[in-house]
């Protein structure tokens, strides 16, 4: 049993250091070293060298030092004797490993004898691995855009690993790209247009949802459960099926090209999930208030502006930015109704602009971080009003 | 008293909701009828652009005579299909012009030029002149007449109006369409596209539902890819798969693990062994379901660690006392208490996938085997430009979503009562 352990706690702990220098090496490489083999078999025999030497050592030597003398032996070995790269690659392996060898410290040879201590340890390095495995498939790309917004066309296709930016060079030549896409595809009037539909959507979608939300929440009247249930069933409706005859009609009406035309459809389109969230949250708040305002002759106007507004504020504004979110990243309508560069919005005009095979990448790239910044800057920031307002209203696609 | 009281209620409430549903009645629900319409007649893209008469106006001088002044009215037909029936047309002219040559079909009264021209065929076009002159001897002022704009009227059909209604659309949908191989491609993707979202959601939410350093970091960027705008997602996972210089490719040639670089958007099929058997892998379809369940994971995530927050500690900590290991305190205890939330979201995650139109659209635009019915609808409608096509697939996918609802809400009924 023991020596069973033994051995399924050293391979998961040397999987586990494989998947991290391989990360490791990954980024390297996109930094233009030219390393062209994981070497997973030399880092397989010291991880579990490694592994074995910990177990074995115990608590004889401190811990501390243990690590650093593990992860000197891997870095001079591998490093220095076999690839032959420069220092700060090694500086990585060498923190790499410290991290790992920390890992493995709280492991001893008394633990693996408990029962389902390879359980334990395999659900250990499994949220490790997926901490690590998630991060860097989920960044990766966003850096990846980032990045090579700051490239040359020619240094792309020359070396299309190397990701690593010259700071050194002019601010000009480094922000080319955004300066391009602002001076010759006016990516600053698309940027207006986009504020305008989004702040414009959310401004509109409030002034209808508040009060409707505030009947089917307080008022009795005749169709009230319909209504809400309905509310739903319309939100998941898809887009796509609606598109051919507001194109039509819109056509027709002339409404097609306008900021009026997107407004309209982005209201409607998120006014169920507003009203149904806004709804939640005004039952949420005491009956009194309101009877207490009623005997003061106020009128419904004036209750949902003096008291249900105030209160609810944290629902409205998470509201109000997931309903921006969902204008600003809008794609299929804006697709359909525009085709005048002039009206684009910002995610119209990049894709206006990939459909030209010319255009260089990288002024593509800087136009995507230009539409996804505000929108990670808002998230990030209000993540907590914007976390509510997903699961509330998380039918969107 | 009462009675008046709930009636001023219930007339509040209709004045408060009645902006948004009449809203959301005209943008949302009239169009699908509007689809069913539109579905049974054969329209195309030009066809819906109402005809209108037009002319332009081109003021001529003539030489050697400053009083009289030529103007040429190109008359038109916008339309290449339609006719235009009863075309009137009106100008005006300064207080001071004669005219020198009226045209039978027009009268000039008081400054105005008035002319009936009666119907004009589809393309019909007409150059019409008319000669004026100052009748004091003053200059002709060339400017100001060009300034004022005829005004033209017509009646003509508008051809969603009328009552021609045919099943060829349908039959074309059903039989000429490659329906099976469509039906197929969307449900591949949906349905993998959903399963995979959802067991990632699930590995995740377990994950940062433990405690470790930097958990809220990690949550907000788990949720990066739901949040950020797809354009930008979707070009930046194509140059990542570009065959030719993408970022993936190059690694992987780099560390010789493949030979050739593979075109993972633009390949059909890739051929695959395992253990001995040989299969065809829908590559492109594969890979846009990838980027599918890498941009909707985030959404199962928040849902399930919502879930798994609320899940008692008591159920853990007896479970520890009983011995239990951590996969069958996963099995046993953490996954019952989610399959309610797991069937909520694969509903909603099956429905919008069945809609999704702009992932697959920028990744592919429907090429090398990525056709689902919603860009079949996009293809047909604008590509082609066949109207009446794209709103019969609309209603192809209308009718699937209402059949999928009423079996699954059947079936959840069936087991709320089984419980």
């Amino acid at each position: 049993m023991r020596t069973k352990n033994t051995i399924l706690f050293s391979l998961i702990s040397t999987f586990f250091l494989i998947f991290l220098i391989s990360i490791w090496k990954i980024l390297a490489t996109l930094q233009g070293l030219s390393i062209n083999s994981f070497n997973i078999e030399i880092i397989f025999i010291f991880g579990f060298l490694i592994s074995l030497a910990h177990l074995g050592i115990g608590d004889r030597i401190k811990s501390i030092y243990k690590s650093i003398i593990f992860s000197s032996i891997f870095v001079f070995c591998d490093g220095f004797l076999i690839q032959k790269l420069p220092i700060w690659y090694n500086v990585g392996v060498f923190l790499i490993l410290y991290f790992f060898t920390n890992k493995i410290s709280k492991y001893t040879f008394i633990g693996l004898k408990e029962e389902h201590s390879t359980q334990v340890i395999l659900f250990d390095f499994l949220t490790l691995f997926g901490i690590l495995f998630f991060s860097f498939v989920i960044l990766f790309p966003f850096y990846m855009m980032l990045v090579t917004s700051f490239k040359t066309q020619i240094a792309l296709l020359v070396n299309p690993l190397d990701f690593s930016i010259n700071f050194g060079q002019d601010i000009k030549d480094l922000f080319k790209s955004y300066f391009v896409i602002f001076k010759s595809y006016k990516f600053g009037k698309y940027i207006v247009t986009s504020t305008i539909v989004s702040v414009g959507t959310v401004i509109i979608t409030l002034l209808f949802a508040i009060p409707a939300a505030y009947a089917v929440a307080r008022l009795n009247f005749f169709g009230k459960t319909f209504l809400s249930t309905s509310i739903l069933i319309i939100y998941m409706f898809p887009a796509i099926v609606l598109v051919i005859p507001l194109y039509t009609i819109f056509s027709q009406l002339g409404l097609r090209n306008s900021i009026e035309g997107l407004l309209i459809v982005y209201t409607a389109t998120t006014l169920p999930v507003a009203i149904y969230m806004l709804q939640g949250y005004f039952k949420s708040i005491p009956k009194e208030l309101e009877e207490a305002a009623i005997l003061d002759k106020l009128s419904w106007f004036g209750i949902i502006t003096k008291i249900i507004i105030p209160l609810s504020i944290p629902a409205i504004s998470s509201v109000a930015l997931y309903v921006f979110m969902i204008a600003w990243n809008e794609f299929l309508f804006s697709l359909m109704f525009l085709d005048n560069p002039n009206s684009f919005t910002l995610s119209r005009a990049i894709q206006y602009l990939s459909g030209d095979a010319e255009t260089p990448r990288q002024y593509l790239m800087a136009g995507s971080v230009v539409v996804t910044l505000p929108v990670l800057f808002i998230f990030v920031y209000f993540e907590k009003y914007l976390v509510s307002g997903l699961t509330a209203g998380s039918v969107k696609g | 008293m009462n009675d008046t009281l709930a009636n001023t209620e219930k007339k509040t409430a209709y004045v408060l909701t009645l902006p948004a549903i009449l809203l959301v009645f005209s943008i949302i629900l009239f169009p699908i009828f509007a689809n069913v319409w539109i579905s049974f007649k054969e329209v195309e893209l030009k066809d819906i652009r109402i005809p209108e008469p037009r002319a332009k106006k081109i003021v001529k001088s003539i030489s050697d005579e400053p009083f009289k002044i030529k103007i040429l009215y190109k008359l038109r037909n916008s339309s290449l299909i339609q006719e235009i029936r009863d075309v009137s047309f009106q100008d005006n002219f300064p207080k001071n012009f004669e005219i020198e040559n009226l045209d039978p079909r027009c009268a000039y009264e008081k400054y105005n030029l008035k002319c009936e021209f009666g119907n004009w065929p589809a393309k019909y076009r007409e150059n019409f002149q008319v000669v004026f002159k100052t009748n004091d001897g003053s200059k002709v002022d060339k400017k100001n007449l060009k300034t004022i704009k005829p005004k033209l009227y017509g009646k003509s059909d508008n051809i969603l109006l009328n009552t021609n209604f045919t099943l060829k659309n349908f039959k074309k949908v059903l039989f000429e369409n490659e329906f099976v191989d469509l039906l197929l491609t969307t449900f591949y993707y949906t349905f993998f596209g959903t399963v995979g979202s959802i067991v990632f959601g699930i590995l995740t939410a377990q994950m940062v539902n433990q405690k470790f350093y930097g958990r809220t970091f990690m949550r907000s960027v788990l949720l990066f890819p739901y949040v950020a705008p797809v354009v930008a997602l979707a070009y930046t996972w194509e140059l990542l798969l570009d065959p030719n210089s993408g970022t993936l490719n190059s690694l992987l040639l780099n560390y010789q693990i493949i030979e050739t670089p593979i075109n993972l958007l633009g390949q059909k099929y890739i051929e695959i062994s395992i253990l001995g058997f040989d299969f065809k892998l829908r590559l492109a379809l594969t890979t846009v379901v990838m980027f599918e369940i890498w941009r909707y994971f985030p959404l199962a995530f928040l849902f399930i660690l919502a879930r798994l927050q609320a899940i008692p500690k008591e159920l853990y900590e007896a479970a520890d006392v009983d011995g239990a290991s951590p996969f069958q305190k996963f099995f046993n205890i953490t996954l019952p208490q989610i399959t309610a939330v797991i069937s909520i979201l694969f509903m909603i995650r099956f429905i919008w996938n069945f809609n999704k139109f702009e992932d697959v659209f920028l990744l592919t635009g429907g090429a090398s085997g990525t056709r689902t019915l919603p860009i079949n609808v996009y293809q047909q409608g604008f590509a082609i430009s066949d109207i009446g096509m794209g709103s019969a697939v609309s209603i192809v996918i209308v009718v699937l979503l209402l059949m999928f609802m009423f079996f699954y809400f059947k079936l959840l009924g069936k087991r709320v009562d089984e419980n």
